[in-house]
């Protein structure tokens, strides 16, 4: 595609500042089966280009699902005519340094390819994955599915930039719901679509995939007679598979500047944070340090460039404690002041990019898991997202997790089931008392994080390891 | 239960047919012509369906009453399913309606799906097309000149701190199979979904949409909101957790109603142990004698057809009086758990929910309510322990304390945590005698259509936790 999309980029005829095209070529294989019976078989290809043209510093986009230059030369035209009408109420001036000249290549490091195994094959794994999920008859409805996604990404500009970038995806999903009488539970693979990661087919037949899926269909049957959460204030101990969540809404979302800077606030919300806070505000206990990191080859939002052009870095969000930097491109940190990351982004190409908080990861501290446990008198431990809300400012959270254990004198004692906690955040990151060291750390990621007008769902990655907060509040389900 | 209608013919065209372009037509041709090309290609004892979703679309940003972004969208695909000795598969590919562009494709996506059909199992729920039903209903906007949208729309309110999204154009969904089911749904339309704010982070939020653009009623709905503005130029006042008397306006009653409209009045998520209302359908709990949900295809918002060509019947009462004396049941659960199918697509999931208005005049809401709260929006609502209906979320914008029939301040936002079997239970005190067309405003994937017709609740002892 890059030579096709070179030569239109050089017959596109428009009096405008900038134009950059991005091309995106999608294939998504989804293959699920429920009850050890074939549920869907289906591939998806996308493909198509957003015209970005820059005009008396305003940028308006036209995006196609054609690749025929005439369409693009429409679609170039529509960006045009739409930037020229919105120069004259534009929000900020944006400038070719928001643009800048890049060239380079990204691909994502693989071991298997998607082809190593053939759709026969695949069912044949997922039946077998379904069937020993069901490890008793109280076990009532198993999943197992397995999506892949190869993005081919080109990237080029009236200023030089020419990028090409290839993302292969993997996320897998297995669930047992187990049932007795009125009562029902489910227990999963660390979360719906949390085995999300970048990589080949090395992440559906991993070495532990057969423990790990009997596991879940044990502790789903455990969860029946399981004693109910506690509703009480005390230590909570959280998993990696839900610290997931924890970084995501309640430090991701609120350190994107576009929330802080107002994009989003008919939508996804603001922030509790303010531009003066960057450089100030102790977010956490000193014990939190943050990561933007888009450069772990496994993670599941990794890239080598923002669509933008941007090169993607490592950088410290949270340092010590303490808020340094943010979640914005190169527009976002003109218009607010503030240092922040390569992290423009957008689902496809037939969105415009915005500020996405990509890998975003907690540092490991010096605890063991058994040290951490072994610290906590009264507590409890939860593992793994059910349910999970926060207001539009990032202030008042409320998760839920599928499975608990009671932590009585340092020791794991009883299942819990319907374990929740609800609290703010700036409080609840200040009681963070024990981070886990490089042992309890784990990476998952998930593909469905929702934000921006037009709506766009992206790939987010959050590495994280056991942690534990003194004083919240717990407890447990029903009426 | 309510069966699909057989074999009905549904033509409808509004007046302003012309006004749809004519690429319109031509995507209808591209996709009959693509129909015809993959169907005379069809072997023996295989089956086929397509469908279509297409849409150019017009989308502009706002920020601060300034354009954030700005910009159009063409994009379209089609659903190819092959299906054959128990076995299924779908390709999903670009449709541009030019043959040319749609042809290789779409052959290639017939080739892949008979290279991998083989290699699958059977599949003993697989549903076959059988019907005869065919439907075209076309509906012919009249929206803003795209040129005009930014001016016209920041005319009004260039002094305020504006924010949304201006979303409009064309809609297209389209299905046809082997058996010569074939159906075509167009729509032209727009949405404004906004929020005016204070400088102190307070908003008045609302949403104008139609398929026509009238510069006088867009110019009444801000000055409206303009006004409930100046009801939040009071400090918020903070309220301790606990239980209160609630006025839930429409917009607030359709987010909280709208989590049973997804799965949760499906048959296979009932049978399958997963639905909030398992309750109510073993008859263990039950919801007050004032709560009246169905699906109401009568307005014409939404295609009445599904996946498999089916036209659902006009409507189909769900839950009556309290009680659900409807499943929603697509012809594969009809299957697998023996019931009779009603039209519901894949997912089980309502496309044209509607809440039955109760006795309550508008103008007696805040004497009904009393002391309590008056919430126009929630956010981010999601199951906390589901098999006992249990919902969480947060209040959200133009919320207010209210003492003795009168508004005293808005509020700082609360977090609440109750089940639905108490709100649309026991706790029901009273619904709106009118109803509110809430429009689905997603733009996930592509525009939506349709949308909630619901009233305003008033409802005694909401539990508010945070």
């Amino acid at each position: 595609m890059l030579d096709e999309l070179s030569k239109i980029l050089a017959t596109l005829d428009l009096p405008a500042d900038w134009i950059g095209l991005r091309g995106v070529r999608e294939v998504t294989m989804t293959r699920s089966v429920r009850d050890s019976l074939p549920e869907q078989n289906s591939q998806s290809l996308t493909q198509g280009v957003m015209v970005e043209v820059l005009v008396n510093g305003q940028l308006g986009y036209g995006a196609t699902n054609s690749l025929q230059p005439a369409h693009l030369q429409r679609a170039a035209e529509q960006a045009y005519r739409s930037a020229i009408v919105a120069s004259h109420h534009a929000s900020h001036h944006v400038t070719l340094a928001d643009r800048p000249k890049v060239v380079g290549q990204y691909t994502s490091p693989f071991l298997k390819p998607f082809t190593a195994l053939t759709p026969g094959e695949i069912n044949e794994v997922l039946v077998k994955i379904c069937q020993t999920l069901k490890v008793s008859d109280q076990i009532v409805k198993t999943n197992a599915m397995v999506t892949t996604t190869e993005t081919e990404s080109w990237f080029l500009s009236s200023n030089g930039s020419e990028v090409y970038q290839k993302i292969l995806r993997l996320a897998t999903d297995y669930t047992a719901t187990a049932q007795e009488g009125t009562r029902t539970q489910q227990r999963s693979d660390n979360g719906w679509l949390a085995r999300s990661y970048q990589g080949g087919m090395e992440h559906f037949l991993s070495s532990d995939l057969w423990d790990r899926v009997k596991r879940i269909g044990e502790q789903a049957v455990q969860l029946l007679s399981a004693e109910d959460c506690p509703t009480t204030n005390t230590n909570l101990v959280l998993a990696p598979d839900q610290m997931l969540l924890q970084l995501h809404e309640s430090v991701g979302h609120p350190l994107e500047l576009d929330r802080i800077l107002g994009d989003e606030r008919n939508y996804a919300g603001g922030s509790f944070v303010k531009l003066s806070d960057f450089g100030h505000l102790a977010y956490g206990s000193p014990l939190m340090n943050i990561t933007f990191d888009p450069t772990l080859p496994e993670e599941y939002a990794s890239y080598g460039f923002d669509d933008t052009g941007v090169p993607a870095t490592r950088e410290y969000l949270i340092k010590d404690g303490q808020l340094v930097r943010g979640l914005g491109g190169l527009e976002s940190q003109t218009r607010s002041g503030v240092p922040g990351v390569a992290c423009v982004r957008a689902c496809s190409w037939n969105r415009p990019p915005i500020d996405r908080m990509a890998n975003l990861n907690l540092e490991p501290g010096t605890s063991t898991l058994e040290e951490i446990i072994a610290a906590v008198e009264q507590g409890v431990y939860m593992h793994t997202t059910r349910s999970w809300s926060i207001d539009d400012q990032r202030h008042k959270f409320q998760f839920g997790c599928e499975y608990a254990q009671l932590i009585e004198n340092g020791t794991l004692t009883k299942i819990l089931r319907n374990p929740n906690y609800r609290a703010t955040t700036l409080e609840f990151w200040h009681n963070l008392v024990q981070v886990g060291d490089r042992s309890t750390w784990q990476l998952f990621g998930s593909p469905v994080c929702g934000k921006g007008e037009p709506n766009q769902i992206m790939s987010v990655g959050h590495g994280s390891p056991v942690c534990a907060f003194a004083n919240v509040e717990i407890f447990g389900g029903g009426n | 239960m309510s069966s699909p209608h057989q074999n009905p013919s549904v033509t409808r065209e509004n007046s302003n047919f012309d006004a749809l372009d004519a690429h319109l037509s031509e995507l209808e041709a591209g996709f009959q012509q693509l129909v015809e090309a993959l169907l005379s290609d069809r072997r023996s004892e295989e089956h086929l369906t397509l469908e279509l979703s297409s849409e150019q679309s017009q989308f502009v940003r706002f920020n601060h009453a300034k354009v954030r972004q700005a910009g159009h969208i063409t994009d379209g695909w089609v659903t190819l399913r092959l299906m054959k000795d128990e076995r299924h598969s779908l390709r999903e590919f670009p449709f541009a309606g030019e043959w040319a562009i749609d042809a290789p494709h779409a052959t290639a996506a017939l080739a892949d799906l008979r290279q991998e059909l083989p290699q699958l199992s059977p599949d003993p729920y697989l549903v076959l097309p059988s019907g005869t039903n065919t439907s075209r209903e076309v509906y012919g906007g009249d929206l803003l000149d795209p040129e005009l949208v930014i001016p016209t729309v920041l005319s009004q309110v260039d002094t305020l701190d504006f924010n949304g999204l201006y979303a409009a154009g064309s809609q297209i969904r389209a299905y046809a199979d082997d058996c010569g089911q074939h159906h075509w749904f167009a729509t032209r339309s727009f949405s404004l979904d906004y929020s005016l704010f204070t400088p102190t982070g307070q908003a008045v939020k609302s949403t104008l949409a139609s398929d026509r653009w009238h510069t006088a009623t867009y110019n009444h709905h801000i000055h409206q909101a303009k006004t409930q503005l100046q009801q939040l130029d009071h400090p918020p006042k903070q309220l301790a957790r606990g239980h209160y008397r609630t006025f839930f306006a429409p917009t607030a009653a359709a987010e909280l109603v709208g989590m049973l409209c997804w799965d949760e009045v499906g048959e296979a998520a009932l049978q399958q142990g997963e639905s909030a209302l398992m309750l109510l359908h073993r008859h263990e709990k039950r919801l007050s004698p004032a709560f009246t949900l169905r699906e109401n295809f009568q307005r014409g918002l939404v295609p009445r057809f599904n996946h498999l060509g089916e036209i659902a019947a006009p409507e189909i009462p769900v839950i009556a009086a309290g009680q659900l004396i409807n499943t929603l049941v697509n012809n594969r659960s009809a299957r697998e758990y023996h019931q009779v199918a009603n039209g519901a697509d894949s997912s089980e999931t309502m496309r044209a929910p509607e809440i039955s208005p109760g006795t309550l005049p508008p103008d007696r809401i805040l004497a009904a309510l009393g002391t309590g709260l008056y919430v126009s929006n929630l956010h981010y609502l999601g199951w906390s322990d589901r098999p006992t209906g249990r919902i969480t979320g947060m209040t959200r914008y133009a919320c207010f304390w209210v003492e003795d029939g009168a508004i005293v301040a808005p509020i700082e936002n609360l977090r609440f945590d109750e089940s639905l079997y108490h709100f649309l239970g026991e706790n029901l005190i009273a619904l709106t005698n009118e109803q509110e067309f809430i429009p689905d405003i997603s733009t996930y994937s592509s525009r939506k259509t349709g949308g909630i017709w619901v009233p305003g609740l008033l409802v005694e002892d909401f539990t508010y936790t945070l």
